[in-house]
């Protein structure tokens, strides 16, 4: 089948994009959507033409390196699929597609269709976390979870660190993916200690990174490659709201001995 | 060359201990002196630099993606392995180390493979308080699994993801190290050359992927967990942008290359559909706890797999493994597979593939349940292909998967270069000629979280080094190599893209380096490669500039490694006259087409010296012994 592809065309971060069309024909439907992307940069090397730049790694819809715009739906068009797992028989032939990098102000472009996510890596580093030292804890079943706590963690746990929640985002809010962290650790008991004040920071470090605030329109779970669902932003939330609340300045005494 | 193991002796259930006890310490208040560079952030990479991190040295880590959440360890799926017992069946670390040993078909060391053993308990402990989700019993206990050959349920999983799930784990400690300023991560760098300085790894030099700075970077010692060399094969299961170059720059610094023909090969992968392909795609091997392995009776059967009857169909795992069945170790179950396509039974439009079917399973448990354990396995399947497993059974075919052989390194996971430590995929230590499913997880973790902080401490403690900088000339020459490397590549200007030559590279390994290699195919596949490397040198067409995003430019640097890392695998395979694990020559199999191994001749590694471009390198060994296995044919019937 034919393709026509519109693709976002960005030298660096500092000059300024367009959009550039180039025609496929010979597609095939076996094919995934980076597949055809590999097939038109052979075709723009061979011509001594600049290959367009885009992020991807395993291909198995797992790493979260890929993501892009297809006419404006982050990951295209399948629900619950990056767009490493999404193939061509879900197009048509002669569809005109339009290819533009994640739009957020926390994910400034590098090249073409790749963006720095850096920012989701800085709200992790500064909470994201239980603070266990290799080598301290006791046996793995002394401490129970209950299985449906441990369903849910793993609900939320599945997240990729894409960026499509932010990029589908019209506000550009990180929130699903923090919720997600917050609600995956805060619901084991191995996260307790630390439950109220990971949430007061990594939202802390979410507003400081420029993302924008939910306003619960939902576009992030509908693009969701995992599934991750909205209530993590409430869960956050809550954790947000009962820590605020309780916060106390950390005695100074404590520890010192 | 002297390959010194370093391998205690005295009885196997003390030798770690006593070794960590006789090792030197580093002084608390004197560790954040010391400067650590570890490359990679998979589960080996990341649990090292965390876990040295908390000691108290400084890391320097550095990984080639945006994120060290993205490394390759990410995309496991089926489980990691622990001696527990939790469920009374008998396992034990003895046992762990038995079928290790036994399932690497008797080419690992037996002290570094009961250390993993050993180790595997506490990973499991360490990842729980972590917060991994592992899936769990409604009393709140773990859950196991038994998985890829093994007789025990000895497997912790989370869901499909495991290998997700515990990378999360040790990211979110690395994560948490770098928030404290005791690790600092450089992403999007490569590393391009190792720098060696009186006869010590120093340091490295990366390019920056955005801005193609090319520089070098000094401290005390060097890590790698740069994974595995898989993507040789150009069709893998590896992630796109895995490669070997970390590896290889280091092994032409002079760091030993062991066993390179030692390539695992999955059984449950997608099959290739069309010349485009990019990447092959892999089914937890978990699939065939439940999922019967079949083919055609007859040769040249192309009616729709429901339309075959029962009586008409070869369920051969079953038939030609009674005990075992369709869990056989990957090697046997691939090479099986390949068998039975070779008689013309082969599945679907290309013939290269066999079935994997679910329909007994889900007759006996129901639909949910098996859509529970492998429901997101299944919709991956479904996407890829179109096709509904809960409706016709699946295609499957072996693709290669994982690399046992690797840097070579001591028990103390140092390599022929002092100073320079290798952990997980990347070193050859632990799984021998093949590796059981669900121990990549395992060893990987007990390397970085267990092993390298002690013995980095042990050799930081024993040894003086100077002061060094960027300016000490050798770093200096690293720096000019990589960059005239990088110019040179540009100037070519040739007519063919990078990835055109690493896709016929790919080909010939897989066709004479693969499921069953034989002496004349090896012999062919060492004539091509170097001719077909002459032409990528004077004929590969890399566009723009160093000083800019130039995905080109980073593809060609690896498949340039690529074509010196073929040319020893054949050339490992010629001289390894047996067949052993995933190595399986065909002039040496039983008559029933098993593998035959000769442990009078090749009970051994072999480590290989590189010389300089084009010329032969030489083959050290390092013998083998067995106190505790012995070595016997295995037999899976």
């Amino acid at each position: 089948m034919k393709i026509t592809l519109h693709v976002w065309r960005q030298k660096n971060g500092n000059s300024s994009g367009r959009m550039a069309r180039y025609e496929l024909p010979g597609v095939s439907e076996d094919m995934s959507f980076l597949e055809m992307l590999d097939v038109l940069n052979e075709g723009l090397i061979e011509k001594g033409e600049d290959p367009v730049a885009f992020e991807h790694d395993c291909r198995e819809g797992i790493c979260g390196s890929c993501g892009f715009m297809i006419n404006g739906v982050a990951h295209g068009p399948m629900p619950a699929t990056t767009v490493c797992q999404l193939h061509m028989r879900h197009f048509k032939d002669g569809d005109e597609l339009y290819l533009e990098p994640w739009r957020a102000k926390a994910f400034p472009v590098v090249k073409d269709l790749m963006v720095d996510r850096g920012s989701l890596d800085r709200i992790i580093s500064s909470g994201g976390f239980i603070s266990v030292n290799t080598g301290s804890p006791q046996d793995a079943n002394v401490i129970l979870v209950p299985k449906q706590d441990s369903d849910l963690a793993m609900d939320a746990a599945a997240c990729i660190g894409c960026g499509a929640c932010v990029a589908a985002c019209p506000n550009a809010s990180a929130s699903l993916f923090t919720g997600a962290k917050i609600s995956h650790l805060g619901l084991l008991p191995q996260g307790q200690p630390e439950r109220d004040r990971r949430a007061l920071n990594m939202v802390r470090t979410m507003n400081l990174e420029e993302f924008g605030s939910c306003t619960n329109i939902g576009e992030c779970e509908a693009v969701c490659p995992k599934r991750i669902p909205i209530e993590m932003i409430a869960r956050m939330h809550r954790d947000y709201i009962k820590a605020a609340w309780t916060d106390r300045p950390a005695s100074t005494g404590g520890g010192v001995g | 060359m002297k390959l010194d193991s370093n391998c205690p002796s005295g009885p196997i259930e003390t030798r770690w201990e006593r070794t960590k006890f006789d090792m030197k310490l580093v002084n608390p208040a004197n560790k954040r002196k010391y400067n650590v560079i570890v490359v990679g952030a998979g589960l080996a990479g990341a649990s090292g630099a965390a876990s040295m991190a908390e000691l108290g040295y400084n890391v320097q880590c550095f990984c080639h993606q945006d994120s060290p959440r993205r490394a390759h360890s990410i995309a496991a799926q089926g489980g990691i392995n622990a001696a527990k017992n939790y469920q009374n069946d008998g396992d034990s670390i003895y046992r762990l180390f038995y079928d290790t040993v036994k399932g690497g078909d008797f080419r690992a060391r037996e002290s570094n493979v009961y250390r993993l053993a050993q180790l595997s308990v506490n990973i499991i402990d360490q990842c729980a308080a972590q917060g991994v989700p592992f899936a769990r019993e409604y009393s709140g206990l773990l859950a196991n699994r038994s998985f890829g050959g093994a007789q025990v349920s000895r497997t912790f999983y989370a869901r499909g993801q495991t290998g997700q799930q515990l990378l999360l784990g040790a990211y979110q400690s690395l994560e948490r190290q770098i928030g404290a300023g005791r690790v600092t991560m450089h992403p999007r760098k490569e590393m391009l050359d190792l720098i060696v300085i009186d006869g010590r790894a120093r340091g490295i030099v990366t390019r920056d992927m955005v801005t193609g700075k090319i520089e070098s970077h000094l401290a005390d010692a060097v890590v790698l967990g740069t994974g595995g060399y898989g993507n040789v094969f150009y069709l893998s299961t590896n992630a796109k942008n895995s490669s070997c170059t970390a590896a290889w720059r280091a092994h032409r610094r002079g760091a030993a290359f062991a066993n390179p023909c030692f390539t695992q090969i999955h059984p449950t992968c997608i099959p290739v559909s069309g010349e485009y392909q990019s990447k092959l795609t892999l089914m937890s091997e978990s699939l065939r706890n439940d999922g019967r392995i079949w083919v055609p009776l007859h040769k040249g059967d192309k009616r729709p797999p429901n339309q075959i009857p029962e009586a008409e169909r070869d369920y051969y795992l079953e038939r030609r493994y009674p005990a075992f069945g369709n869990l056989v170790p990957r090697d046997v179950a691939s090479r099986a597979a390949k068998m039975a396509c070779d008689e013309g039974r082969g599945v679907g439009e290309t013939g290269l593939g066999v079935y994997l079917d679910f329909e007994a399973a889900i007759q006996r448990l129901g639909a949910p349940a098996i859509a529970e354990r492998y429901g997101n396995l299944i919709e991956m399947y479904n996407r890829i292909t179109g096709e509904d497993p809960y409706k016709e059974p699946m295609r499957i075919y072996p693709a290669i998967h994982y690399t046992m052989g690797g840097l070579w390194v001591d028990y103390h996971l140092m390599s022929t270069i002092p100073g320079m430590f290798c952990v997980g995929e990347a070193n050859f230590s632990d799984h021998g000629a093949n590796r059981l499913g669900a121990s990549a997880l395992m060893q990987g973790l007990a390397d970085g979280y267990f092993v390298i902080p002690f013995t980095m401490g042990n050799y930081l403690a024993n040894t003086k080094l100077e002061k060094v900088d960027g300016t000490h000339a050798a770093a200096r020459e690293a720096v000019e190599r990589t960059t005239s490397m990088t110019k040179r590549f540009l100037g070519i200007q040739g007519k063919r893209t990078v990835d055109s030559f690493h896709r016929e590279l790919g080909k010939i390994v897989w066709d004479h380096c693969g499921m069953a290699r034989n002496d004349k195919g090896l012999r062919s596949a060492l004539a091509k490669i170097p001719a077909l490397r002459e032409e990528f040198w004077s004929n590969v067409k890399v566009l723009g500039d160093n000083e800019e995003v130039n995905q080109s430019l980073e593809k060609a640097g690896r498949v340039a490694d690529y074509f010196e890392l073929a040319e020893l695998m054949c050339q490992d395979a010629l001289d390894r006259k047996e067949s052993c694990g995933g190595h399986f020559r065909e002039e040496w199999q039983t008559p029933e087409g098993e593998a035959m191994r000769d442990d009078e001749g090749f009970a051994h590694a072999a480590a290989w010296e590189y010389q300089g471009e084009g010329k032969t390198s030489i083959r050290h060994t390092e013998p083998l012994q067995f106190e505790y296995v012995h070595p016997s044919q295995r037999s899976y019937k």
